[in-house]
């Protein structure tokens, strides 16, 4: 088995797909001869052709709304956006069609379509390059939202994306793009969409994140007994392991990168309120960014949830 | 330097019958008697068809409906050139593709009366479903040639849309890619002048709809939108073209809205009647009689013959139409993704 980083990992599932059904087919800004511009798509279109790495114009609703159309007929495409900021332009494709098509059609027409962007803060980068704006996309019926947190998760939940009957937004946590280096299986392997992990098995409290705020709740929950539950996939969302946990742990908090007002958080929290209060000991905190646009470089460590933060929230609800 | 000039172009207009049905002989797409009857009955239906479903939905049976009066050569004649594996993308103006089509025209009331089963296009037709939000599909064209060049199928993926979608973004993102791919797809504009309020003057300052494709490096070409030869022929060279290899086209079909805008609209709050008068006499299917009158093709008798054809059409599909049984709520849940998560499973259950 090979040590990979998450963009050999993203790369490595694409390819070893690409072989295997030649409906997938990629495209997006800069993916054929640059290998995007991170690099994840690197030698794809050496390897699998012009054909089938389609290097576009620069067009987000086009590039998406195209993809609609591959996928409906016959193809399995792979469309990526070059930062999740830019996939705004392509909202009102996925919102008004890919994710309403087979509803639409009663099931005459599909899309098997996966939307690949790197996604969140921490990378010191320019305006709209560091978006975590996960939430508007899990308000959507009929779109799977799925955020890998290391190499690992990366290719077995890419792989399930890409053989999924229906939309899939695959976002990925730049961050983490070449941060952790793990274990990832050769073979052929799926992370089943729609289920959480239980990342750290403690009893204490239940702590829930996803994408790069599992890497640091991690190294912040360290000292603590903590349950930690990397969520995976944000929609639909694995209610039974979420709530199994705070059954048994009694206690929750939350972390995400995203402002706090109508963030996902919030939805976990009502959710655990309507079906598990009885075991509840102390409030549900939420550690979020607060509820201003994620700012440049300067101010990003300000934004981004901390280490300190996660402690003393940890340290609060442990008070009950 | 000097300046130099790098390129010139020219918008081609075509139109094949006049005002009157008489025919520019050269110009005459190769369509037998039979073709020639069958487009004037779609016609005819096309219009029984849209003035029934305006009186039903004065009497509650239909919801909120977007007439095609004096869009049905726009839409028949290019429909008619299509192939069964070609790909529709509608908007929601186009019940005349899709009764030239054949799609059933029960179920084409169906969703107009509400009920989403009736955009389930019968297995042998690759119509999308209706797009009610204004251009957005046309990049899904985009997708289909796509894929009908990558799988080597013959097929042409064909968005129909009117004058206000030219405005939108994607329209201008979905031609761009088409033409960057050189795929085998049609755009057809029915360009009926209108965009509810709004006319086309104010919706572009171009002296045509027809010569944004030249600005992607495409065909473009405004032909009669109420000469139903002119639709057909433009169309066919279109579709020849795409299948040859030669690219997309766009067709720009100069038309008119000859009633509201929906039946929640009231065009008299911003057109005069006298506009509307004024196109009556440009009317697509009395044209196509007058021509076809003077080929004794048709006669009064035969003419009369078709409308009461069309009408047992009609009414035979609303019957049918109001026999199918309401959809059950659970129905809501069934088709918005193939694996539910648990709560959509426990909401179904609740519905
Ligand atoms: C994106 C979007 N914006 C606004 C509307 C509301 N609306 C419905 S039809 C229409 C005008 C469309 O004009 P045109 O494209 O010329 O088509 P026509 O109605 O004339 O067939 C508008 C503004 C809509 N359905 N979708
Ligand atoms: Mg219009």
């Amino acid at each position: 088995m090979a040590q990979l980083n998450m963009v050999q990992a993203i790369n490595l599932a694409l390819a070893q797909e690409m072989e295997r059904d030649d409906r997938v087919v990629l495209l997006g800004e800069d993916v054929g001869r640059d290998g995007g511009v991170f690099r994840v798509t690197e030698g794809l279109q050496e390897r699998f052709g012009a054909e089938r790495v389609m290097d576009t114009p620069l067009a987000e609703s086009g590039i998406v709304g195209a993809a609609i159309g591959m996928a409906a007929f016959g193809l399995r495409p792979v469309a990526e956006i070059q930062f999740l900021g830019f996939a705004y332009a392509a909202f009102d494709q996925l919102a008004t069609h890919a994710s309403r098509l087979r509803g639409r059609s009663r099931g005459r027409f599909t899309c098997p379509l996966v939307v690949r962007t790197p996604y969140g803060g921490g990378i010191r980068a320019p305006e709209l390059h560091e978006e975590s704006s996960e939430a508007f996309f899990c308000h959507l019926p009929g779109l799977k939202v799925v955020v890998p947190s290391g190499p690992y998760s990366a290719k077995g939940l890419l792989l399930a994306a890409l053989r999924d009957p229906d939309p899939v937004l695959f976002l990925e946590p730049t961050r983490l793009y070449r941060m952790i280096r793990e274990e990832v299986p050769e073979e052929d392997y799926t992370v089943p969409l729609g289920t959480a992990r239980v990342a750290r098995e403690g009893s204490g409290v239940t702590v829930i994140a996803w994408g790069s705020m599992l890497e640091r709740t991690l190294k912040a929950a360290k000292p603590y007994d903590a349950e930690i539950i990397d969520l995976l996939t944000l929609n639909p969302l694995d209610l039974e392991t979420i709530l199994s946990s705070v059954r048994k742990t009694g206690r929750l908090v939350i972390v995400h990168e995203a402002p706090l007002t109508c963030g996902l958080g919030a939805e976990i929290a009502a959710t655990v309120a309507a079906e598990a209060i009885l075991s509840l000991r102390g409030p549900v905190l939420r550690v979020a960014a607060p509820d201003v646009v994620m700012p440049l470089p300067k101010l990003e460590d300000a934004y981004l949830p901390t280490a300190e933060q996660i402690q003393a929230a940890l340290d609060e609800v442990l008070k009950y | 330097m000097a300046e130099e000039t790098l390129a010139t172009f020219t918008i081609r207009r075509l139109a094949v019958l006049d005002e009157h049905g008489v025919a520019d002989e050269p110009l005459l797409p190769a369509l037998s008697e039979e073709e020639l009857l069958r487009l004037h009955e779609l016609m005819v239906l096309a219009r029984t068809f849209d003035q029934r479903a305006l009186a039903l939905q004065r009497e509650g049976r239909l919801g909120t409906y977007p007439p095609i009066t004096g869009q049905e050569a726009a839409q028949v004649g290019s429909a008619f050139a299509l192939d069964p594996t070609d790909r529709v993308f509608p908007s929601f103006r186009e019940m005349g593709v899709h009764l030239t089509l054949g799609y059933p025209v029960d179920r084409l009331y169906q969703y107009w009366a509400g009920d989403e089963r009736g955009q389930r296009a019968p297995e042998g037709l690759e119509i999308f479903p209706v797009c009610v939000s204004v251009g957005s599909h046309i990049p899904h064209a985009v997708g289909a040639a796509i894929a009908a060049r990558y799988r080597k199928e013959e097929a042409v993926a064909v968005a129909y849309f009117g004058d206000g979608a030219t405005s939108k973004g994607d329209f201008h993102e979905a031609l761009n890619l088409a033409g960057v791919f050189r795929l085998p797809a049609l755009f057809i504009c029915q360009n009926n002048q209108w965009a509810i309020s709004v006319p086309v003057k104010e919706q572009t300052a171009a002296v045509s709809l027809a010569q944004k494709a030249l600005a992607y490096g495409i065909e473009g070409v405004q032909v009669d939108g109420n000469d139903v030869l002119a639709v057909y022929r433009a169309t066919r060279e279109a579709l020849e073209r795409a299948r040859s290899g030669g690219g997309p086209t766009f067709i720009e079909c100069l038309t008119y809205r000859m009633e509201d805008h929906t039946t929640a609209d009231d065009a008299a709050r911003y057109r005069p009647p006298e506009a509307v008068e004024a196109w009556k006499r440009k009317d697509p299917i009395s044209r196509l009689e007058r021509f076809l009158t003077g080929r004794e093709l048709l006669d009064d008798g035969k003419i009369a013959d078709v409308h009461t054809q069309a009408v047992a059409t009609i009414d035979a599909a609303v019957k049918a139409m109001e026999a199918i049984p309401p959809p059950s709520p659970a129905e809501m849940f069934d088709y918005t993704c193939a694996n539910l998560g648990r709560r959509q499973v426990a909401q179904r259950q609740e519905a």
